[in-house]
């Protein structure tokens, strides 16, 4: 079996994180995250701003050095792994005006040549840039500066980019950010892409909450520096009390009710209001109710041993 | 493949399509104009002036030691900028993050950076002997200097560029760090007027760095042997000239390395959003 089939069957995951902690100065960042990301799967990491989502990625990447904890990415530590890790791993970066007398078509051939010694015939890199611009809709703009092009377009050569070297592992920290709805749903078409045909591992963030719905296999949510939550959008949300919203209407009155056992509770509404009942809604929860119910859980958590030391 | 050759190889060509996309903007080509239209009107308007007891014409004394300045900080300001802008703008990111793209990234810089020495010293010179008479002296052999001394005048200052432009916080900050400490260098390096004139304390400082020797060893490949009582001990000093410069070069190939990998290791997609955030925030 080969090396690569190896891994894809065994046991160990694509990103296995234990007690990470990160401190800057006295401030603690992430104060003990354990995260694991099986191979092949997409995982999207939520949290709100400043609630360490962008040191987490940049330490996994191997572009920071962590104060403590077991990290391994790829089977090695990404803060020793060598260059031959690098070739494995894609990075998408948020740059923002780095070669503008460049074209799309000449850097991406520049810096796809780099893989070219990692190249295998059961894994050819890098990708060939004809292709790779038609994947990401550049082909258009291919021979144009890149100083020239849109927030949009400079957005999907950062993706381009990043995956150029057929990476096995892709992290990608907020990776719609400005996009347009089309642009997002070409984005999202990409990496489903990457993922079902490529196998390729991929670890995101973002603050889109559809859209970790939409792209992800699992969802976490960092807040207070710790993994809060750890599951698909389906278990999430069930994780919260008063999953679902009942509203419903007798004649002129409008009431609402939020409950956890809907089909019991719209018997009892039919049984006691009979053909009262002219309106009947129920809601789930969303995404976006479970996520904001967490965050606030864990950041008013996180207030309380402070209140204490003030009041001692 | 041996994936290191490779990186080099691709630095190479990456510092050579720099070059040509360098060439082709008009924001370049006007600097290299500018520089160049600057310094001829300069020598023109002193076209007349003799230097006292030597029978030198002032375009003569001065154009070999204007050529040596204009090496000496092109080699130093421009990868300084090159580098503390790539630093904020997220070029030397992408290199970090492709295997051993650090070491095509340093190539390119290096690569390009001689390269664009060809346009500074050629606008300046081509005219210049379309201009004024008598400027060559030393014929053949003296060409031969002219090579030896910019390359290794090169090799001595091209790493202080590549240093300054790691360690400085911010671009902004290059003026400060970088060019006003060469501009006056650069005055007290007897580029503009023979350093005899100097004090002798300005004489010792000018003569650590290698603004001066690359000054005087272009001086002593175009100047006549009469124009040697200009100099320091009237001598050529070209042995000197060599050690001086070639330390700098050891301690550059030395220390330079150090200074790109420390600064490698801290580039993180943070910083490049730090560095944008602070080019919208103009007032602190």
């Amino acid at each position: 079996m080969s090396p690569d089939l190896d891994r894809k069957a065994g046991s160990e995951p694509a990103i296995r994180v234990r007690g990470l902690q990160m401190t800057y100065g006295e401030q603690a960042v992430l104060t003990g995250v354990d995260l694991d990301v099986r191979v092949g799967e997409v995982v999207c990491l939520l949290g709100p701003n400043g609630a360490g989502k962008t040191t987490t990625i940049e330490i996994l990447e191997g572009f920071r050095l962590p104060s403590a904890g077991e990290v391994r990415v790829l089977g090695e530590d990404p803060a020793r792994a060598g260059e031959a890790w690098r070739a494995r791993v894609g990075v998408v970066l948020q740059s923002w005006r780095d070669h503008a007398r460049w074209t799309p078509r000449r850097l991406l051939a520049q810096l796809g040549d780099y893989f070219t010694p990692w190249s295998t015939p059961e894994h050819p890199r890098p990708y060939e840039v004809d292709m790779l611009l038609e994947t990401v809709g550049l082909t258009e703009h291919a021979d144009r500066k890149i100083g020239t092009l849109s927030g949009g377009q400079r957005r999907r050569l950062d993706v381009a980019v990043g995956i150029i070297g057929r990476p096995e592992l892709l992290f990608l920290d907020e990776p719609t950010a400005g996009f347009d709805p089309q642009a997002r749903r070409d984005f999202h078409e990409l990496v489903h892409r990457l993922s079902d045909l490529e196998g390729t591992s991929i670890l995101l963030t973002t603050h889109d909450l559809a859209e970790a719905e939409k792209l992800a296999d699992r969802i976490l949510i960092l807040s207070g520096g710790r993994i809060v939550a750890d599951g698909s959008a389906d278990e999430l949300t069930r994780q919260v009390a008063g999953t679902a919203e009942v509203r419903w209407a007798c004649g002129a009155d409008r009431f609402v009710h939020p409950t956890d056992d809907v089909v019991p509770f719209v018997r009892r509404l039919f049984e006691e209001h009979g053909d009262e009942l002219t309106d009947l809604e129920v809601r789930r929860a969303s995404l976006e109710d479970t996520y904001l119910a967490m965050v606030q859980r864990t950041e008013s958590r996180a207030t309380e041993p402070g209140l204490q030391e003030v009041a001692r | 493949m041996n994936p290191t050759k490779h990186a080099i190889g691709l630095g190479l060509r990456r510092g050579w399509t720099e070059f040509l996309l360098s060439l082709r903007s008009p924001q370049d080509q006007g600097f290299y104009l500018f520089t160049a239209v600057g310094t001829l009107l300069f020598l023109w308007f002193n076209r007349d002036n003799e230097l006292e007891g030597t029978g030198l014409m002032y375009p003569t004394y001065a154009l070999p030691s204007i050529l040596g300045a204009l090496l000496a900080f092109g080699v130093v300001i421009g990868p300084a900028f090159a580098l503390a802008m790539e630093r904020e703008d997220g070029t030397l990111l992408r290199h970090k993050a492709l295997p051993y793209g650090m070491q095509g990234y340093v190539t390119g810089q290096l690569t390009y950076h001689s390269l664009a020495l060809l346009p500074s010293l050629l606008t300046v010179l081509i005219p210049s002997f379309l201009l004024f008479d008598g400027l060559m002296h030393g014929g053949a052999a003296g060409w031969l200097t002219v090579a030896w001394v910019v390359v290794l005048g090169l090799l001595a200052t091209l790493p202080l560029g590549m240093i300054l432009g790691s360690v400085v916080p911010s671009t902004q900050k290059v003026g400060t760090w970088g060019m006003l400490p060469i501009m006056v260098l650069t005055a007290i390096s007897g580029i503009f007027f023979p350093i005899t004139l100097m004090w002798g304390w300005v004489q010792a400082v000018a003569q650590v760095f290698p603004t001066y020797w690359i000054g005087l060893g272009l001086r002593s490949a175009f100047l006549p042997d009469s124009a040697v009582t200009l100099e320091l001990g009237d001598s050529w000093r070209t042995g000197m000239t060599v050690l001086v410069l070639a330390a700098w070069a050891v301690f550059g190939a030395l220390v330079t390395p150090r200074i790109l990998r420390r600064m490698a290791r801290r580039q993180s997609g943070s910083q490049v959003q730090a560095a944008r955030e602070a080019t919208l925030q103009w007032v602190r």
